[in-house]
């Protein structure tokens, strides 16, 4: 009984000290000194919340670069139904996918290889990226639908494109949301 | 963008690194040299009314720790029961079932963290933080404290307890813990995790898309022009799920979420986060037993283990799926893009950052995933699978990785023993019949388990109802989640649908058993030690540091995972890999 109630004791404490002031101590800090970070990198435009740098979300005009293949349930980029395919690599349904995403991409994009990012499903379905090469890949398709050079969109997709770390460490990436609200305020800017 | 190999060096250099000091640290709080703390300890002490000078014996130690954690799973369970009536719940989210609470709590507490829900849709952040980080502290601090008793053992002599309790499990939170929390939580936030208690935020998406809805047989078109991001306290929990080699994600898809490690840098912190620990307790090891050899010849054995299926997962992933190769698709490394099989894969991570991720989750114990293994190839899910089966012991969970591994060690000498004809002796206490019951108990436990449960699961309906993946495929789901419970890694190949009554409930009893029916034989095995005289080391001692006995224990681990586990990977992952390179 007496080893009972310590053990009662001894996790109420340790309740407080991990489950309460640790993650107070946290936010009380993160909010302070890394505001916009700590409370999800949201992006406004004209006061309003139009996504977050970090959460992808899904682009089918062809005006768009398009992002990875989301899995997620109810729609594609849907952020409270974060999940991959889980689609093992001999399973018939991975390849039908596979089968259908190459179909559109190559009646647009006749003959070039299509980078493999491109056409597979993202881990958590809200993969905010793609590797260079597919935004690379996605440049004419673009550049025609907004009537500008390839030139005028591959400027916009280098700006935002991520460099590895000491140029090892991590992937050439490029951020699909921030492509295109960059690519949308180009075309304001002009008008 | 290289295979990787430079950045798996530099990885690798400095996280050996930082282990070594932070070693000594660890050491040193338990010697009590270092008791900076010691002003909030005495009244916690005085709080939970352990005389602090009066050490346990081993039967004392383990009743503490089992009703320390059966408290924490009847206190984890019912918050998540009562959810809907508690505070800090701006999404409103109610109670779960009886059997996902039973399972999340049994998850947690046994430090494996196996997760058949989605947190965020599921869990409140009182549950998030009250209740599940709480046991990702003292789970894992619950770890080092047995580790700590363990090696006590070998350092003093003629004792009858091994220490107490409720010290080395406060000690653990307040010296190790909770400062290395704090720093990489932080960290973390400034990379880009968020940090906060909002509600969840509407915002508008930039290119509505159309959907095809059926309702009542009749299909609806609907156009989605808003998104709903979660928030919440992400980088605090997500900081300690490392840290104590937990691995329960914040978010369903776990660190491949974006807001759990939004870039190629939290991904390293994260990697070293869960590692680090597990590293450094080699050369606790080593400072608290005075013999640095020792400590080198584990940490080599496991570097062994660790870097071979590491270089393996790359190699394979890099190569990509071959079924592809009917479609123009362009699965080549170049600098422009990562290549090789990414389904399941974030941009940012690619082929490296992800199967660095995958073989440090699986062999540390942590189970957090930033790619989903379900995806990955045959022989890319068979790492980390067998990584797993070899009872994690290339580095291992806080505390667990060192005991299981010291529990080879004490096989190998016995096994090396037999075979030259001296007495089995470990750091100058013999090694008798008593310790070798335990150990083959502590060693046979765990595949017993995994094995039986998988069996069970594949003949009955309730069982094969949960698989995801045709064929041989669906065979390693159910495999792999068996593993994972028992071993209280916490991974999964997730196409396994695991939140059933069946799963919840069978899942539970592996991880529980898992994790004190180890725990129980290790304190027991402590406590006869402890209680032996040293053997002063003579020409006639089988020297348990060098190269030869990294051999022989390298030997032994492989010999005892492959035996058990060869005939069940036939059928999973290797019969798959055949039927793709037919």
């Amino acid at each position: 009984m007496k080893q009972l109630k310590e053990s009662f004791l001894a996790l109420l404490l340790l309740t407080v000290i991990t489950g309460v002031i640790y993650p107070v101590i946290t936010t009380l800090i993160g909010q302070f000194c890394f505001n916009y970070k700590a409370n999800g990198s949201l992006i406004k435009v004209k006061g309003e919340i139009v996504g977050s740098e970090l959460i992808g979300q899904n682009f089918s005009s062809d005006k768009y670069l398009w992002g990875r293949p989301s899995s997620t349930s109810d729609f594609a980029y849907n952020p409270l139904a974060s999940s991959g395919s889980n689609l093992g690599p001999l399973n018939p349904a991975l390849l039908s996918g596979i089968h259908d995403r190459v179909a559109i991409l190559e009646s647009i994009n006749k003959g070039i290889a299509i980078p493999v990012d491109l056409v597979t499903a993202s881990a958590s379905g809200l993969d905010p990226e793609i590797s260079l090469a597919s935004a690379y890949y996605q440049i004419p398709r673009i550049a025609k639908a907004r009537n500008i050079s390839n030139d005028a969109v591959k400027v916009i997709v280098d700006q935002i494109a991520n460099e590895p770390l000491f140029g090892i460490w991590g992937e050439h990436t490029v951020n699909v949301l921030l492509v295109n609200l960059a690519l949308d305020q180009k075309e304001i800017e002009e008008k | 963008m290289s295979i990787g190999y430079i950045d798996l060096i530099l990885f690798f250099l400095t996280f050996t690194l930082l282990s070594i000091p932070l070693g000594l640290y660890i050491a040193n709080v338990f010697n009590e040299k270092i008791n900076y703390f010691a002003w909030l300890e005495k009244p916690i002490y005085k709080i939970i009314g352990a005389n602090s000078k009066r050490d346990m014996s081993w039967q004392e130690y383990a009743l503490a720790i089992m009703l320390f954690s059966i408290l924490g799973v009847i206190l984890l369970f019912f918050i998540q029961i009562l959810q809907g009536f508690l505070p800090f719940n701006p999404q409103g989210l109610g109670k779960l079932s009886w059997d996902l609470a039973l399972n999340t709590a049994v998850s947690y507490v046994s430090n494996t963290n196996w997760q058949a829900y989605a947190g965020e849709t599921t869990m409140s952040y009182f549950t998030q933080t009250i209740g599940l980080a709480v046991q990702n502290f003292v789970s894992a601090a619950t770890g080092i404290a047995v580790l700590i008793a363990f090696i006590r053992s070998f350092v003093l002599t003629e004792a009858k307890t091994i220490g107490n309790f409720w010290k080395d499990l406060v000690k653990s939170a307040l010296y190790i813990l909770i400062p290395l929390s704090l720093i990489i939580s932080i960290t973390l936030v400034a990379l880009g995790v968020p940090q906060n208690f909002n509600q969840y935020v509407k915002s508008q998406v930039v290119d509505p898309q159309t959907i095809h809805e059926t309702v009542n047989n009749k299909v609806e078109t609907k156009i989605v022009n808003f998104q709903s991001i979660p928030m919440g306290p992400v980088a605090s929990q997500e900081a300690i799920a490392m840290l104590g080699t937990n691995g329960g994600g914040f978010f369903n898809v776990n660190a491949s979420h974006p807001y759990a490690n939004p870039n190629s840098l939290s991904n390293l912190v994260l990697m070293l986060a869960i590692i680090i620990i597990p590293g450094a307790l080699c050369f606790t090891f080593g400072f608290m037993v005075n013999d640095q050899k020792q400590a080198w010849t584990i940490y080599i054995t496991m570097s062994i283990i660790f870097i071979a299926f590491t270089v393996m997962l790359m190699l394979i992933e890099f190569k990509g799926n071959p079924l592809f190769n009917k479609f123009n698709i362009d699965q080549m490394m170049s600098s422009l893009q990562s290549g090789g099989n990414m389904e399941g894969k974030e941009a940012r991570f690619g082929i490296f950052g992800s199967s660095l991720f995958t073989s440090i989750t699986t062999s540390v114990s942590c189970g957090a995933v930033n790619n989903m293994h379900d995806s990955l190839m045959p022989l890319g899910g068979f790492i980390p699978l067998f990584l797993i089966q070899l009872s994690e012991v290339a580095f291992g969970g806080v505390g667990s990785g060192l005991y299981t591994i010291l529990i080879f060690v004490i096989l190998s000498v016995f096994i090396a023993g037999l075979m030259i004809g001296r007495t089995p002796e470990y750091l100058g206490k013999k090694i008798e019949s008593f310790e070798m019951k335990m150990v083959a108990l502590a060693i046979l436990i765990v595949p017993l388990i995994i094995l039986l449960g998988s069996a069970i699961s594949l003949v009955i309906p309730a069982g094969l109802a949960g698989i995801g993946n045709p064929s041989a495929h669906g065979l390693s789901e159910v495999l792999y989640a068996f593993s994972s419970a028992a071993n209280n890694n916490g991974s999964a190949f997730s196409g396994l649908n695991a939140n059933s009554a069946y799963y919840n409930v069978a899942l539970a009893i592996a991880m529980f058993i898992g994790r004190f029916g180890v725990i129980i034989p290790i304190l027991a095995i402590a406590g006869s030690i402890i209680s032996k005289k040293k053997i002063p080391v003579t020409s006639g001692t089988m020297p348990t540091s060098g190269f030869l006995f990294v051999c022989i224990l390298l030997g032994v681990i492989i010999i005892v995972g492959a035996l058990t586990y060869i005939p069940a990977l036939a059928l999973g992952p290797i019969a798959e890999h055949f039927m793709l390179f037919k």
